[in-house]
């Protein structure tokens, strides 16, 4: 074809376009994130940032340890965390906690009655609120209370330059992609620390390096390799194996101790794990699945019902959900959150990471004010159009498994009714419950009596969750293959 | 000796017609001020008014929500009922929103809540069109809205017969939710409906 001035031009406006798009794209702001580790709990918080500085919400960063509450007296804002008193200044610098003066390196704000502070104040004030010592990684978003780093060594297995051999401190469980050249461990909820030198070399010419970073909330090990690798964990989950994969059959015999495919879903409320594809060449996860799928309902801008001025379904929901899920791991449940952060997402993709994952069961949390004790649902179907061949109807996809959710459902029922709770069972017209594949339940929480405060009580929080979490264990069997 | 003032006879005269007078012109306040409140609780109501149906007197049975145990109970009540089906649906269900809209409402729904329509297309679907006040006010939970929208399908397939499938819009729209958990978006099986307002009847 002959290069005319029309073509040329058009040629040039067609790159103008793509140059400005992948600008565009490549300049989009990242969510930042707090990973937290602590004795009680591990979770994410996602960081706003403010006049350059990043903040996380008080509130929420304290909620999974203890008792707390808060309080709004025009610009001054209370907070109570078990015994120990804060009060802040919306606006100042100047803060208070347990009678002593703190200096916060940037101002306290307030939005929508939360109480937001600096993340680079948390070194110097979360000691006086927990009674303890904190560990922050400001450039990197980790935050570590009290002593519960995991340590780690890297070494090639005795007699062979082919496999290297992590071991952890404690017990792991990393997403593992395998890239051309590479293979990357990346650490969400554990909380992995840095080993005495970041870049470590092992001299072996399968294996040459590996190098050890964080950012965002993640910490990251990247193994470089000279041939294709497959990861397998073993020891409960404190070593982990790199080697070729035609040496290696661990891993696929027991695809149920390979690390999880699907990407940390409560910090990423972006389009769901089944719709990216990716091509066959470019990073090749390695596949795991979660008996239980535990859902955080509602999220972000879709707060539920306002329970009071300052606490709404959404902030109840996340911590029943970290709740129940230390209730299912303490039974040997594994166990994935959808929504560990004030993260949204669609109700189409819940259903889908939940499917995605082919849970045994998927429990959805809700939390309301109108009492008493606990409604367990399963779905009721709604008018919908036949399967095609083997394509599921997307709004009746839970109907071949809805005994199996109503198993579920009357055994949560039961533990609950020994557990004294006011309990009852129905169908609801509940997304995503139609949408499931797999067993699915929602659990409604709600006061035993008028008082609001208990939806918010860590005990009463534990009393619901562990009986859903013993009655879904006792229907393990009944529910899928053990985890 | 102790003289007393005397205080003229036409000065006293003035107290008391004043004094009468300004009881009378109190009064007449107190009753203006009564008044005006009156209007204006008229005029802040903006619960749909019943358009006038022509019809004999029927009796028929309205599945009423109750909060206090979250129980969806048989009501009996007599309404004029017009002759074609989809008027019979739209006044049942005008007779239900009544009830709901009463200061002693079991299950109260917001101010202005309002049936604007139902249509019945055959064979056998209904379309309740709500108004935004219905689903904007009500109140947000599974079982508080199950029990709203379990009380509009069972009553209308407990009175109209040959209705399977029920679809709900607001404004004319569809919409997601009714308060942020019963799901719109799909037609309501009424089988299934009516299986869940029998279990619904027995309450907590």
């Amino acid at each position: 074809m002959p290069w005319t001035s029309r073509s040329i031009g058009t040629l040039a406006f067609e790159l103008g376009i793509l140059i400005l798009l992948s600008s565009i794209l490549s300049g989009a702001p990242q969510e930042k994130h707090l990973s937290v580790y602590s004795v009680a709990a591990n979770y994410s918080l996602m960081l706003v940032q403010r006049e350059g500085h990043d903040y996380v919400g008080l509130l929420e960063l304290l909620e999974p340890l203890g008792k707390v509450s808060a309080r709004a007296e025009g610009s001054r804002w209370r907070l109570h965390y078990n015994r120990v008193e804060g009060e802040f200044q919306v606006g100042k610098t100047r803060a208070r906690v347990q009678g002593h003066e703190i200096e916060l390196p940037a101002k306290f704000l307030e939005e929508n009655n939360r109480g937001y502070v600096p993340v680079s104040a948390l070194a110097s004030m979360l000691p006086r609120f927990l009674g303890g010592p904190v560990t922050v990684h400001e450039d990197s978003g980790r935050l570590f209370i009290g002593s519960v780093a995991t340590h780690f060594t890297a070494s090639l297995a005795a007699g062979t330059s082919a496999k290297l051999v992590f071991n952890f401190t404690g017990p792991v469980n990393p997403n593992i992609s395998n890239e051309p050249g590479s293979v990357r461990l990346a650490f969400t909820r554990d909380p992995v620390v840095a080993p005495a030198s970041p870049s470590l070399t092992f001299g072996s010419k399968v294996i040459p390096s590996a190098t050890y970073t964080e950012s965002n909330g993640t910490a990251t090990i990247a193994v470089r390799t000279t041939v294709p690798v497959i990861a397998s964990f073993s020891n409960d989950g404190r070593t982990i194996t790199i080697a070729p994969s035609s040496a290696t059959t661990v891993a696929q015999k027991a695809p149920a101790t390979a690390a999880p495919a699907t990407p940390a879903p409560s910090s990423a409320p972006s389009a769901p794990v089944a719709t990216q594809a990716p091509p066959p060449s470019a990073s090749t996860p390695v596949y795991r699945h979660y008996f239980a799928v535990v859902d955080a309902s509602h999220g972000g801008a879709d707060y539920g019902e306002t329970l009071s001025n300052t606490l709404y379904e959404k902030d109840i929901t996340v911590a029943l959900a970290r709740s129940l899920r230390q209730e299912l791991e303490s039974r040997g449940i594994t166990t994935l959150v959808l929504r560990d952060s004030d993260a949204n997402l669609t109700l189409d993709q819940r259903a889908v990471f939940a499917n995605a994952d082919h849970a045994a069961i998927y429990i959805a949390l809700h939390a309301t004010s109108d009492g008493p004790g606990v409604r367990v649902y399963t779905a009721l179907l709604p008018f919908g159009e036949d399967d095609r061949g083997p394509f599921r109807n997307w709004s009746t996809a839970q109907h071949a498994s809805l005994s199996l959710s109503q198993t579920a459902a009357a055994a949560v029922a039961i533990e609950l009714q020994k557990r004294q709770i006011p309990v009852r069972t129905l169908a609801a017209a509940l997304r995503p419950l139609n949408n499931l594949t797999g067993a699915g339940i929602a659990v409604e929480v709600a006061p035993e009596g008028n008082n609001l405060a208990q939806l918010t009580a860590p005990d009463y929080q534990q009393l619901v969750t562990s009986a859903v979490a013993t009655a879904i264990a006792a229907a393990r069997s009944q529910l899928g293959a053990a985890p | 000796m102790r003289v007393t003032p005397e205080i003229p006879r036409h000065l006293l005269i003035s107290v008391a017609v004043l004094l009468i007078a300004a009881v009378l012109m109190s009064s007449y306040a107190w009753h203006m001020r009564k008044l005006v409140t009156t209007t204006q609780d008229t005029a802040n109501d903006t619960r749909p008014l019943a358009p006038p149906v022509a019809g004999p007197t029927e009796r028929v049975v309205l599945f009423i929500a109750h909060d206090e145990d979250g129980s969806l109970r048989p009501q009996s009540a007599a309404i004029p009922m017009p002759s074609a089906r989809q008027e019979r649906a739209q006044e049942l269900l005008r007779a239900l929103l009544a009830i709901y809209l009463d200061k002693n409402s079991p299950h109260v729904l917001g101010s202005g809540a309002e049936v604007r329509s139902v249509f019945l297309v055959d064979p056998g679907v209904a379309v309740i069109d709500l108004n935004s006040a219905f689903a904007d006010t009500h109140r947000s939970g599974v079982l508080v809205e199950e029990l709203t929208v379990a009380s509009l399908i069972h009553t209308i397939s407990a009175n109209i017969p040959g209705i399977v499938k029920v679809k709900i819009v607001v404004d004319g729209k569809e919409r997601d939710t009714l308060a942020g958990h019963s799901d719109l978006s799909s037609f309501y099986d009424v089988t299934a409906v009516n299986q869940l307002a029998a279990e619904l009847q027995s309450g907590q």
